[in-house]
């Protein structure tokens, strides 16, 4: 009798949007691309100007005039003071991301010309464990202010930064006064710091020299802030503003001097570095 | 496994354990009895409970906060509102008075004893306003030579819209420079939860401590646990892995020093707590008289320029 159960499971013919999606789609205006389209244009959607993340390697060759860029501090690694294990040991999380984005750290430093104009750069890539400030990190930045400071440099910071990198615990929180100790002595000494903020910058790096610039240019729809909008949005359980934490509003409420498409900033940077050169 | 860097991190270990602990501020029998659970704590091994207790201790309900403990220690309290801009944030308390002999500027984060002053208080957590007001007193505490001391008791700095489009990170990041830049002496001691950014901003000082239960750290452990294992009831595992105890604080060289509690923690003997808070207080401030305010400025620099642990 019972063998002649129906069948009543529903089969779902909607597709989650990441499967629908081709991989090489724009996620403002859905149109495709190609790699070495989305390269050529600075990772800029040709169609409606979104701004992709752009990787520190690609960043520099494109900031640096050609063959100016000399890497320092290549040798500072992470390690593992607190032997961190959450889902899986800190180490393996390490050694994957240097697999998979071909870097050391989430930042690289080193000195470079922009248009002729010497200076110092710091620049981070979001793709190595979501861009967070560890031990190395802090004192990657640290030797590129001592690099500054030593050849009498401006200092260029470009985040990209989820903020302090949990899995060195209180460490990874001393990295803010450390990074801010180092800008201390820069300023002490007359030398700027640049900073162009890109998505996202949050948590930590907000809260420490990101903040902190003497000029702060930000791209365009850049999530730039210090608690995150999902964190925010968990807690008063009402509709954010649209552009809540996005450089638009940053520059609206005073935070930011100024928002800049990828394409303008080269110009821009070296008409700072005209100025605070003298 | 032991490489160059854990090399680095088990010397600098052993030295901290050869410095007293309590910065003279103890009977022996307290000093060893801190020292015993140094090193219990500190194994690589301590449970997830002997961790969380201190997390449940330092967030206390009867804990006493900033303002318990300037009624018992400092005379001739003035608080001072209000950032000369646009509030006074009651998470952050601040004023002048005298601290063992001397006029002092104070800061502290303030939670709330009952709801209604929970709210208004905002459970101690401040909106940059709230830096503000902290950053125009050290500005005060600078023009007239007084050294600050701030106590340490905030879940975080507030998470909201308003916060947020006010410029939450910019104010905890000038508060850190403003401290760093100080030529006064600074000496902050975390009472109760250092949480984050938000306990940072007032701790970048000449000498930092803890108390015996208290915890600092990166993230909350709800936090931590939410984004690392996608589930807040992780908390306790979150909080043994990150270790934000005063013990392993010190072992990490993140603190200076370790300030003894009441048996059973500060809730249970408020003034004897207060006392002992005192001691430490006026013990660090003494060391730090009479030091130059371009030597202050700089010994603090290379004191946080040197934190952290890499290869």
């Amino acid at each position: 009798m019972s063998e002649t159960k129906i069948d009543v499971t529903v089969e779902r013919l909607e597709r989650t949007a990441s499967e629908a999606r081709h991989p090489n789609t724009c996620p403002k205006c859905g149109s495709h691309y190609r790699d070495d389209e989305l390269e050529a244009t600075l990772y800029v959607c040709s169609h409606c100007g979104f701004h992709f993340r752009m990787p520190a390697l690609a960043r520099i060759a494109w900031l640096a005039d050609p063959g100016s860029f000399q890497e320092e501090a290549a040798e500072v690694r992470s390690a593992d003071p607190l032997h961190f294990f959450d889902l899986r040991p800190y180490r393996e999380r390490l050694a994957e991301a240097e697999l998979n984005t071909g870097l050391p750290e989430a930042i690289i430093v080193g000195s470079a010309r922009l248009e002729g104009h010497r200076l110092e750069l710091a620049v981070m890539d979001f793709s190595f464990l979501g861009g967070s400030m560890g031990s190395a990190v802090g004192e990657k930045f640290v030797r590129a202010c001592d690099s500054a400071l030593a050849a009498k440099l401006p200092l260029l910071l470009v985040s990209s930064s989820g903020g302090a990198r949990m899995q060195e615990g209180i460490l990874s929180l001393m990295q803010l006064p450390k990074t801010i100790s180092a800008l201390d002595e820069l300023h002490e000494a007359g030398l700027p710091l640049l900073n162009v903020l890109t998505d996202p910058t949050t948590g930590g790096l907000m809260a420490s020299v990101a903040s902190l610039g003497d000029v702060t240019i930000a791209e365009p729809g850049a999530l730039l802030a210090f608690t995150g909008p999902r964190v925010v949005q968990s807690i008063i359980k009402e509709k954010l503003p649209d552009d809540f934490g996005r450089s638009e509003q940053n520059l609206r409420f005073g935070q930011i001097d100024a928002i800049l498409p990828r394409s303008e900033q080269r110009p821009y940077l070296a008409r700072l570095l005209r100025l605070f050169g003298r | 496994m032991a490489g160059e860097p854990e090399r680095r991190l088990r010397e600098r270990l052993s030295r901290l354990r050869s410095l007293p602990l309590l910065q003279r501020t103890g009977v022996a029998a307290e000093e060893r009895r801190l020292r015993h659970q140094l090193d219990s704590v500190s194994r690589a091994d301590a449970s997830e409970e002997e961790i969380w207790a201190f997390v449940e201790l330092a967030r206390h309900a009867d804990r006493p906060y900033t303002l318990d403990y300037v009624e018992r220690i400092v005379e001739d309290w003035v608080e001072l509102h209000g950032d000369r801009g646009r509030a006074d944030d009651g998470a952050i308390v601040a004023g002048i008075g005298r601290l063992a002999g001397r006029t002092v500027a104070l800061l502290g984060h303030q939670k709330g004893r009952d709801l209604k002053e929970r709210l208004q208080r905002q459970y101690g957590m401040p909106h940059p306003e709230g830096y503000a007001k902290a950053g125009r007193v050290m500005d005060l505490a600078e023009r007239f030579g007084f050294p600050v001391v701030s106590l340490i008791d905030t879940p975080g700095a507030y998470p909201g819209v308003v916060a947020e489009q006010h410029g939450q990170g910019g104010a905890i990041a000038r508060s850190q420079a403003k401290m760093i830049a100080l030529r006064v002496p600074s000496v902050a001691c975390v009472i109760g939860e250092g949480g984050s950014g938000g306990a940072l901003a007032l701790a970048v000082s000449d000498r930092v401590l803890m108390q015996e239960n208290a915890i600092y750290s990166v993230i909350t452990p709800e936090g931590c646990a939410q984004i690392l294992w996608r589930d807040q009831s992780q908390a306790r595992k979150a909080a043994a892995a990150f270790k934000p105890d005063a013990f392993h604080c010190l072992e990490l060289g993140v603190i200076d020093g370790i300030v003894a509690e009441p048996p059973g923690g500060a809730q249970n003997d408020p003034d004897r707590a207060a006392l002992q808070l005192k001691e430490a207080l006026a013990a660090e401030l003494d060391e730090l008289e009479g030091v130059p305010g371009s030597e202050l400025r700089s010994a603090r620099r290379r004191k946080f320029r040197a934190m952290g642990v890499y290869a």
